[in-house]
């Protein structure tokens, strides 16, 4: 059977792949084909596993053989360049670690390598994932595969430009501010930002550790679900994942806090609109118009809606830009030149670490670190880190008290869809404004989901580019997420 | 605002090399991203009482227990470092 992956997700390719239509070593030579043709172009992909990728989809046809296998097995993956995978590089998208051999595998790859999963490569990124538009890569910008003018957004560009381009069935991002979810909806794709500490962190190169949580990139909502299912879970490397037996939830759903997470009757779910989506400046009619369209459509297909107030929301930005460079700036004290990396010698010790850091860390990632390193110091600890913490608590209430009221809040992903190369890359300012919508489910820790709002039947966009809805649940209420957008994209 | 003395103090905490001529793009940067965030020092943050008292902090221990052998990993971990010697890291002298 002749492989078309423009018109295959995960699911088809599993059914295929065990009904023997085509083996996993064909899918995946299939997909280095696509690679090899499209990748000088888009720049998805920094390095590319190719024998490594052949030997696993080798394994992965005999396990289906023998019928030992999951959903994913023989499934083609791309990765994130700050996910460890034991003995290929890892780079993060920094100079600083351009030569560096990852010496263990992420607990999310232990889990994936369990399941069977391909590993096609490493995608490019926004240097340690800081930036929304994968132009703050060391290693060139990455393009929209759907406009080669335009970025994919960030910082998970390159993993979702992989799989825009249908080199691959699915990927792997992080999610910090919206790194997987605003290049998900510049990409036309599905994008998951689960609950933080639902996914290990274990061999995720370190951004904002109270933000941090990899996600899973796809072409549809059940194809993320498989690899979220497979990926989640407690891990006794990473003491901030939920662990089963150790279950509290800070914001709980409407449901627990009725009856203790037991569903007593059945009832339609109630949709929030935060009323503050319209008083945003900087969304474009288009955007705006398509939201107000997204509204109808759940209506239509029988869901209320109920408007919500999220009064603390508009200081997200704010907050999440005080607390990241900080939290940023410690996380990054370990790049010294010393143990692994990028070493510049200088006059003494101290002069390697100048040199080392002032020659190793891009503009954005200088920029971040001194912008943290000042929030942190004496004298502006109290006014910059602190308030910015009492206004994630703020804004962490605010969640609270509106899932007494509905079960899920919708927004827009972005202020518009994906802008041109270039465009915002010199105003830090407006490159931040980016995540504005996206931020405050990392600020609350709880899960989020981008799906395309503006897809028709026959898979291009209304009006041209993709634009994406935001759901955000309730702490571990990743399944009513699931629910809510296959309902809305006619997913079986 | 920071000054461009405060911006070369800085980083020089933050050990990072910053050349004269990259000083002044940086500060600009900086301070207009300091002139953003910095609406939050205005608001009025005081929390109600019980906002805290749900607020789930709690400390995941393990028996210090099981260690693997020694050297297990130690020349995958040498393998990346820039400098070495003999089985350590080598480093400039600091004293």
């Amino acid at each position: 059977m002749k492989i078309d992956l423009k018109n295959l997700n995960i699911k088809t390719a599993h059914q295929h792949l065990i009904k023997g239509d085509f083996s996993s070593e064909e899918l995946t030579k299939e997909c280095l084909n696509v690679i090899k043709e499209k990748n000088k172009d888009i720049n998805a992909y920094l390095e590319v596993f190719e024998k490594n990728a052949l030997e696993r989809a080798n394994d992965a046809d005999k396990k289906i053989k023998e019928g030992k296998y999951t959903e994913l097995t023989g499934i083609p993956l791309a990765i994130k360049d700050n996910i460890l995978i034991k003995g290929q590089k890892a780079s993060a998208g920094s100079k600083i670690l351009e030569n560096y051999t990852a010496t263990y595998d992420a607990t999310v790859i232990k889990k994936l390598k369990d399941a069977g999963a391909v590993f096609l490569g490493r995608t490019n990124m926004d240097e340690f994932a800081m930036g929304s538009s994968t132009e703050n890569s060391a290693f060139g910008v990455t393009r929209n595969p759907l406009d080669l003018e335009r970025v994919p957004g960030g910082s998970s560009g390159g993993s979702t430009s992989a799989v825009a381009m249908n080199s691959c069935l699915g990927a792997l991002g992080s999610d910090t501010g919206g790194s997987v979810r605003q290049p998900s909806s510049f990409c036309g794709l599905v994008g998951l930002k689960p609950t933080y500490g639902s996914v290990s962190r274990n061999g995720l190169i370190a951004l904002g550790s109270s933000f941090d949580v990899i996600g899973p990139i796809g072409k549809t909502t059940s194809d993320v679900e498989i690899i979220f299912n497979t990926i989640k879970g407690g891990d006794d490397l990473d003491s901030t994942t939920i662990q089963e037996s150790k279950k509290v939830y800070p914001v709980k759903s409407r449901e627990a806090g009725i009856s203790l997470g037991v569903k007593l009757f059945n009832r339609a779910r109630i949709i929030g609109v935060p009323s503050f989506v319209n008083e945003i400046g900087g969304m474009d009619n288009f955007a705006k118009n398509n939201f107000n369209e997204s509204i109808k459509r759940l209506e239509a297909i029988g869901y209320q809606t109920k408007e919500v107030s999220l009064p603390n929301v508009k200081y997200a930005i704010s907050a999440y830009y005080v607390t990241l460079p900080a939290e940023a700036s410690a996380n990054l004290a370990r790049f010294d030149g010393v143990r692994y990396g990028l070493h510049k010698d200088g006059e003494n010790g101290i002069d390697d670490y100048l040199k080392t850091r002032g020659v190793g860390f891009g503009k954005e990632v200088r920029r971040r670190i001194i912008l943290g390193t000042y929030v942190l110091s004496a004298g502006y600890y109290d006014a910059y880190y602190n308030k910015a913490q009492d206004v994630r608590d703020l804004i962490r209430e605010d969640f609270k008290s509106a899932f007494k009221e509905v079960d899920v809040i919708i927004t827009p992903t972005t202020t518009g869809s994906a802008f041109k190369i270039g465009e915002k890359v010199n105003d830090p300012v407006r490159m931040y404004l980016e995540d504005i919508f996206t931020v405050s489910a990392n600020l609350a820790g709880i899960p989020a989901i981008s799906i395309p709002s503006n897809k028709k039947e026959d898979g291009s966009f209304d009006g041209g580019l993709p634009l994406g809805l935001q759901i955000i649940a309730p702490q571990m209420e990743e399944d009513v997420l699931f629910e809510i957008a296959k309902n809305f994209l006619g997913e079986k | 605002m920071i000054s461009g003395e405060e911006l070369k103090k800085l980083s020089k905490l933050a050990r990072i090399e910053i050349s004269e001529g990259e000083l002044s793009d940086l500060g600009k940067d900086i301070n207009s991203i300091l002139d953003y965030v910095g609406q939050i020092t205005q608001i009025n943050a005081d929390k109600e009482p019980q906002m805290n008292a749900d607020k789930v902090l709690i400390n995941i221990m393990r028996e210090d227990e099981n260690p693997h052998e020694g050297g297990e990993f130690s020349s995958d971990l040498l393998n990346e470092a820039p400098n070495k010697e003999n089985g350590y890291v080598k480093v400039k002298k600091i004293l």
